[in-house]
């Protein structure tokens, strides 16, 4: 009963988050719905007894990449208003429905069929937290340390592009200077 | 009806990659198509967890994590490269990026 109020309340939330996202033409807005949209996706992970999912999606997604892309869109100009592209609606509607339909019927295929075997079933008595950690440090023990290293590179990556020129701030320099290095900057950058 | 199954789920999954989808297609502005990628992964995400429960094995969830820490370190490198091409061209629509156009 509850369950059910609790989907029904999250998903109409969601979808309609996620739907202001991608029709909005404010990019601060499609920000904030996203980020919205992120916590109440944590709902349903919560609801399914993914606990630390639920906890990964927060913590990850609205603390670390929401956060991110606040951060990166005060380098864009935000405030100026979304261009669209002027195509058919009709076409796009019909084609995102098919390959999402697809998507799932590829997924539940095996379903259907019944030909799903839990390889590494739940254990009982212990939380999801532990379940989690004893899966994870044995069976997915590789593809943890290479998503750590790949992690890893996309920080190198991050800092070394975003970073350049980080050593000039515009705010001890004067007037001149500024406008002197905004001249040089055309001159390499075209 | 208020039974909730991995049907419901798996609907609630379809509608949202649908959204992402069509953010993928409708937007310009290439911060907004990230925007869009973001919630196809969120989509698929649910989609794992779901299976997950109501198979009670725990590969759904394995694979919901990757997932997320591949969205997190595409975010980072994404805006990276995003920042610099907005540095040198002012803008960051999809337009403007013709500069393999034959």
């Amino acid at each position: 009963m509850f369950e059910a109020i609790a989907f029904y309340l999250f998903a109409f939330l969601t979808i309609a988050m996620f739907y202001i996202t991608v029709t909005t033409k404010h990019a601060l807005y499609a920000l904030t719905a996203l980020a919205a949209g992120m916590i109440f996706i944590s709902a349903f992970f919560f609801i399914l007894g993914a606990d630390f999912l639920g906890v990964v999606q927060i913590i990850v997604y609205t603390g670390a990449v929401m956060a991110l892309y606040a951060f990166g869109m005060m380098f864009f100009d935000t405030t100026r208003e979304v261009k669209e592209k002027q195509g058919n609606k009709a076409i796009i509607v019909g084609l995102s429905t098919l390959a999402a339909v697809l998507i799932v019927l590829i997924v539940s295929a095996p379903m259907i069929s019944d030909n799903i075997v839990a390889l590494y079933p739940a254990i009982d008595g212990v939380g999801n937290i532990q379940e989690i950690g004893l899966v994870l440090f044995t069976k997915y023990l590789i593809p943890f340390e290479v998503a750590a290293i790949m992690l890893l590179v996309a920080m190198v990556a991050g800092i070394v592009l975003a970073g350049k020129k980080m050593d000039i701030s515009l705010t001890l320099m004067d007037a001149e200077e500024i406008k002197a290095n905004e001249e040089k900057n055309k001159k390499v950058l075209s | 009806m208020m039974e909730i199954g991995l049907n419901h789920y798996l609907v609630l999954s379809t509608i949202l990659f649908a959204i992402g989808l069509v953010g993928v297609m409708k937007r310009k502005n290439l911060l907004l198509l990230f925007f869009a990628t973001e919630i196809l992964l969120n989509a698929v995400n649910i989609a794992f967890a779901a299976i997950s429960h109501y198979y009670g094995d725990l590969t759904g969830q394995m694979f919901a994590f990757f997932v997320i820490a591949i969205a997190a370190s595409e975010v980072a490198v994404g805006l990276g490269l995003l920042i610099v091409w907005y540095k040198r061209h002012g803008n960051i629509d999809l337009d403007a990026m013709t500069s393999m156009k034959g």
